[in-house]
């Protein structure tokens, strides 16, 4: 077994999920592969949105698999950094938003 | 006070070749000894030979001969970090007028309908001229100048270049890495940005990539670094329009190549630790439709002292086809497709995604 938690060589394994349930694991690549085609949206704002989140729900194998898939696409550091922010300031704005709840609590406990 | 902005990186120097730094790379053999050994030899990737055994495609066989790409010299004023030709300024390999005239020989009876002009820079070949203009007359289709636009600027001698390709109504294709210059300079060199866009609206002034234009002007973009090109057509997309908005450019269609793991590349892949995803990366998008139209499948390819080889690839690995028919003076087409295409690891490179080829995507 390894001694870390992440691995980056596991990443080349992800597929291997499907050979212990076949069924689920092929339904959600399926899925996975469709939800970033071309659609309403291009394949290269998908990818940016990806990067966003990964960064988001702190997954490093979704970080290294969107940055790479950004260099792919031509989408530059700056466009990625971009990215990153929106996510970032979501994250932090989520936390900070939470401080009406504090107030509201402060305020009704308060004579 | 010391400023708290980071300090501007020096100008990198110029590179060398592979070759002039006596790099172990430089030497075919080992080169093919990496490309067979190591994840390959151990199982944990399959060979290529045996992939397309899976789908009857071993042993790869020629179809008909259409395009023949020469290549006139590996000497080049540029570095890039990506070359698979390992080109440079100090490269001095070039084709003479005599192996010159073998071809032209060639170019007059063959049965290919293009003619495929590459390097180094093909311009810097002192008979360069001569021989396009005396290649035009053999009034082949599609003949095709790989230029790397910046030979264009780089030397007075060379600015009447889009006059001449136009002139000899040659097609123009050329590298350009990416629509910013941050990229484009990172992987080529510094400036080269800036000299391939003035080239590029020189060419556009002589209606070279224009809309409805017969003066061809292709674009080939290839990934500056460690990863597969994306979709063409999404590229293109993103490259014309960028090109257009920024500096009024134009061009007709962009090839989306793959690096493939030889020379320059397989250096920067093995310094950078990144040969093993890398080749994960190509094997895991092994597209078996792109396997039938691989280039080599209806490319001769032709060195600067003008031995045969199945692509440009094999080429830069000195592997000679495997005919009875191995130069040009001896060449004989009929005798020369009758033969098994020679393979390794850095196939993977063609048949990855939606295949790659000089010509772009394959699949």
């Amino acid at each position: 077994m390894a001694n870390s938690y992440y691995d980056p060589a596991d990443l080349r394994k992800f597929g291997k999920i499907t050979e212990w349930s076949e069924e689920l694991g092929t339904k959600f690549f399926d899925y996975y592969g469709k939800v970033f085609e071309e659609g309403a949206l291009s394949a290269r704002e998908k990818s940016l949105i990806a990067l966003a989140v990964s960064h988001v729900v702190k997954c490093p194998y979704c970080i290294d698999a969107y940055t790479k898939d950004g260099l792919q696409k031509g989408i530059t550091k700056e466009e990625m950094m971009e990215a990153v922010h929106a996510g970032a300031a979501i994250e932090s704005g989520a936390t900070l938003v939470h401080g009406v709840q504090m107030m509201n609590k402060y305020n009704k406990l308060s004579m | 006070m010391e400023s708290i902005l980071p300090k501007k990186k020096a100008k990198k120097p110029m590179q060398k070749s592979l070759k002039a730094r006596d790099n172990e790379l430089a030497v075919t053999n080992r080169q093919l000894e990496i490309l067979d050994g190591g994840i390959f030899a151990d199982g944990e990737l399959p060979y290529f030979k045996d992939k397309i055994a899976e789908i009857g495609h071993f042993p790869l066989r020629p179809k008909k001969l259409e395009i023949l790409q020469i290549n006139v010299g590996y000497m080049c004023n540029q570095v890039c970090e990506h070359c698979h030709v390992d080109a440079g300024p100090d490269r001095k390999e070039i084709m003479t007028r005599e192996t010159m005239k073998q071809c032209l020989e060639v170019i007059k009876n063959t049965g290919a309908h293009t003619l495929d002009l590459t390097g180094g820079a093909p311009e810097m070949n002192p008979d360069f001229e001569w021989f396009v203009e005396e290649a035009a007359k053999a009034g082949i289709k599609d003949f095709i100048v790989r230029s790397n636009l910046t030979i264009i600027r780089a030397n007075k001698k060379y600015h009447h270049l889009p006059d001449f390709f136009k002139k000899h109504n040659v097609h123009v294709i050329s590298s350009m890495p990416h629509y910013t210059r941050g990229k484009t300079d990172k992987q080529r060199g510094d400036g080269v940005f800036d000299k391939s866009i003035k080239a590029l609206q020189e060419l556009n002034a002589r209606g070279y990539g224009m809309p409805g234009s017969d003066l061809r002007l292709d674009l080939v973009y290839n990934p500056s670094g460690a990863y597969l090109p994306g979709d063409q057509m999404a590229l293109e997309k993103d490259f014309k329009k960028a090109l257009d908005e920024d500096f009024g450019i134009q061009f007709h269609n962009l090839f989306a190549i793959t690096n493939l793991p030889i020379a320059r590349f397989l250096d920067y892949l093995i310094a950078s630790e990144n040969y093993e995803d890398y080749m994960y990366a190509l094997v895991e998008a092994y597209n078996p439709a792109a396997v039938g139209n691989v280039m080599c499948t209806n490319t001769i390819s032709i060195s600067w002292d003008g031995w045969l080889y199945d692509c440009d690839f094999n080429q830069m690995l000195d592997l000679k086809v495997a005919s009875k028919v191995k130069h040009i003076s001896e060449y004989n087409e009929d005798v020369l497709n009758d033969r098994n295409i020679i393979i390794s690891q850095h196939c993977y490179g063609c048949t990855a995604g939606a295949g790659s080829s000089c010509q772009g995507t394959v699949a």
